[in-house]
């Protein structure tokens, strides 16, 4: 009898394995709209992202799908090619944990966006919300100094920096970049 | 009708597979025949062989078995006897392996040979469609198309065979067998279409959520009728004709569709996406997903997670008037 009930119960718990990622190609346009209505500090720099980030479980934080994406789109809109693989080149590193306009997702979404005086383009008409949230969430964990249980997936390519999936994203830098 | 018929009628349907646009036993081209001529042999052989094995089997267990007490004169005629069937088997076997060894050589020796007066033509993998790049001396005379290759009957193609992303397979069974795209490095594919006709591909290595809809269109035509078509494509876009195409250009311009797309002749110049220069003269969108009409451009524009979901185009946010404008001058380009 005790026999049986443990092996429905180690069944039962087989069938959270069953769980899958969920993974949202197409967000409803209001949905959409409403992820670009950001509420920002009169200085451009920080603010507070629209309730829907938060009602969808912060997904371009939490959701692997969504962190490849952003990982993509950096790679094919050629972000490389002014701040190299995320380690700086004309323009500033992405992952050393100084951000000169702020470290909170509303300062690097708006960077993206709209762009920043001294020489990031805006990407307003280049790519849609959605992909620029994709792009920020991707930002945030190349510099994070705490691991997070989704990340995107390796490169097929040698790293020249820790990959994603390794925690914390920035060891061993540290010390702040000089000016 | 006798309902103990039906499932031997069931068991006809796959015949039906055995024709058309996408069937490896009807081919239309050098590669297909071979391989068609190779699949018969194998096949007419293999159950010859089957059919003796049978046969065999069969015999042994009717034949009476010796009753219990022969002579040994009479038992080591038996073993000799024995000997020799078993003899006779093994060289068989050699003989059948060695010769459809053989065969098979000889009928795929020209995957990739050389042409000097072959047709060349890059075609690389992407998740879910095809860039189809002509290639010139002239590098004017070079152009980059999507999802649909147009071939002189005759004439030898090379194939030059690469991917993006992921490994796709390159196969359109009426013309020639599959030839992998792998990352990092090229493959060749040579063969010659034989017959004009439109004939269908098909991505047969799995390479994502939307794998069974990365489908490439094949038209064989005769060599008139492919400059025709080459000259056409290598002309940049038509210019907009009624102010509705030109704000169709100008959305193309100015919303996200040129960061990914280009439309030569005008600012539109990405390379993320398929080239829709010629789009409106292509017969299908989206790899062989919709027929080619303004109304399927401006679903596809409207919504291209709902008709193709995952696909790598995002949902462009545009105003009912612009999307009639841009799926009005798409059309117009053909
Ligand atoms: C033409 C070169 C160029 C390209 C291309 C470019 N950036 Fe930048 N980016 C810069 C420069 C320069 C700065 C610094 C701007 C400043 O300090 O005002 C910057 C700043 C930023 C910042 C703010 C960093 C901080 O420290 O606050 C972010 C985020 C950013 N870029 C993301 C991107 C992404 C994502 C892409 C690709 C979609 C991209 N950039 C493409 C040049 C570029």
């Amino acid at each position: 009898m005790m026999a049986s009930r443990f092996a429905l119960l180690a069944f039962l718990a087989l069938l959270a394995g069953c769980k899958r990622e969920e993974r949202e190609a197409r967000l409803a346009p209001p949905i959409a709209e409403a992820q670009g209505a950001v509420l920002v500090m009169p200085n451009g720099i920080s603010g507070r992202p629209h309730d829907v980030i938060a009602a969808q479980g912060d997904a371009f934080r939490n959701n692997a799908y969504q962190l490849s994406q952003g990982k993509r789109l950096f790679e094919w809109f050629n972000c490389q090619g002014c701040h190299a693989d995320g380690g700086g080149a004309s323009g500033p590193a992405l992952m050393n944990g100084w951000w000169r306009y702020g470290p909170d997702p509303v300062s690097i979404f708006l960077s993206i966006r709209d762009g920043r005086p001294n020489g990031m383009p805006p990407y307003r008409d280049k790519l849609t919300t959605e992909q620029i949230w994709q792009l920020t969430g991707y930002l945030q964990t190349l510099g994070a100094s705490t691991a997070s249980l989704a990340s995107t997936s390796r490169n097929d390519a040698m790293h020249s920096r820790p990959a994603e999936n390794r925690a914390p994203a920035q060891a061993g830098h540290t010390t702040r970049p000089s000016p | 009708m006798n309902t103990a018929r039906l499932p031997h009628l069931f068991l006809l349907l796959p015949l039906a597979g055995c024709s058309g646009w996408q069937s490896a036993l009807d081919p239309r081209g050098s590669t297909a025949e071979e391989l068609h001529g190779l699949f018969w042999l194998f096949t007419i052989t293999c159950t010859a062989v089957w059919g003796a094995v049978l046969l065999v089997l069969a015999a042994a267990l009717w034949r009476r078995r010796h009753p219990a007490g022969i002579s040994e004169a009479q038992q080591a005629r038996s073993e000799r006897r024995s000997g020799v069937a078993i003899g006779a088997a093994v060289a068989a076997t050699v003989v059948i392996i060695t010769g459809l060894t053989f065969a098979s050589y000889l009928a795929t020796r020209g995957i990739a040979e050389e042409h000097p007066e072959a047709l060349t033509i890059r075609v690389r993998g992407y998740q879910w469609w095809w860039e189809v790049l002509y290639a010139d001396s002239a590098p004017h005379r070079a152009f980059l198309t999507a999802n649909e290759l147009h071939l002189p009957v005759g004439r030898p193609v090379r194939l030059e065979l690469a991917t993006a992303d992921v490994i796709h397979s390159f196969w359109v069974p009426n013309l020639a067998g599959k030839q992998d795209m792998i990352p990092g490095r090229e493959n060749v594919l040579v063969f010659t279409p034989r017959e004009p006709g439109t004939y269908r591909a098909q991505c047969a290595e799995f390479c994502g959520i939307q794998h069974a809809h990365m489908a490439l269109r094949i038209v064989v035509e005769a060599p008139a009728d492919f400059e025709r078509w080459r000259e056409a494509q290598i002309a940049e876009a038509a210019p907009p004709m009624t102010p509705e195409e030109e704000a169709g250009r100008q959305v193309m311009e100015s919303k996200a569709c040129g960061a990914c797309h280009t439309v030569r002749g005008t600012a539109a110049a990405g390379t993320l996406g398929p080239d829709l220069t010629h789009v409106g003269g292509r017969q299908t969108i989206a790899a062989g997903m919709l027929p080619t009409t303004r109304g399927s451009l401006a679903a596809w524009i409207a919504d291209p997670q709902t008709v193709k979901p995952g696909n790598n185009m995002p949902m462009v946010p545009l105003t009912a008037e612009e999307l009639q404008a841009v799926s009005a001058y798409l059309a117009r380009l053909r």
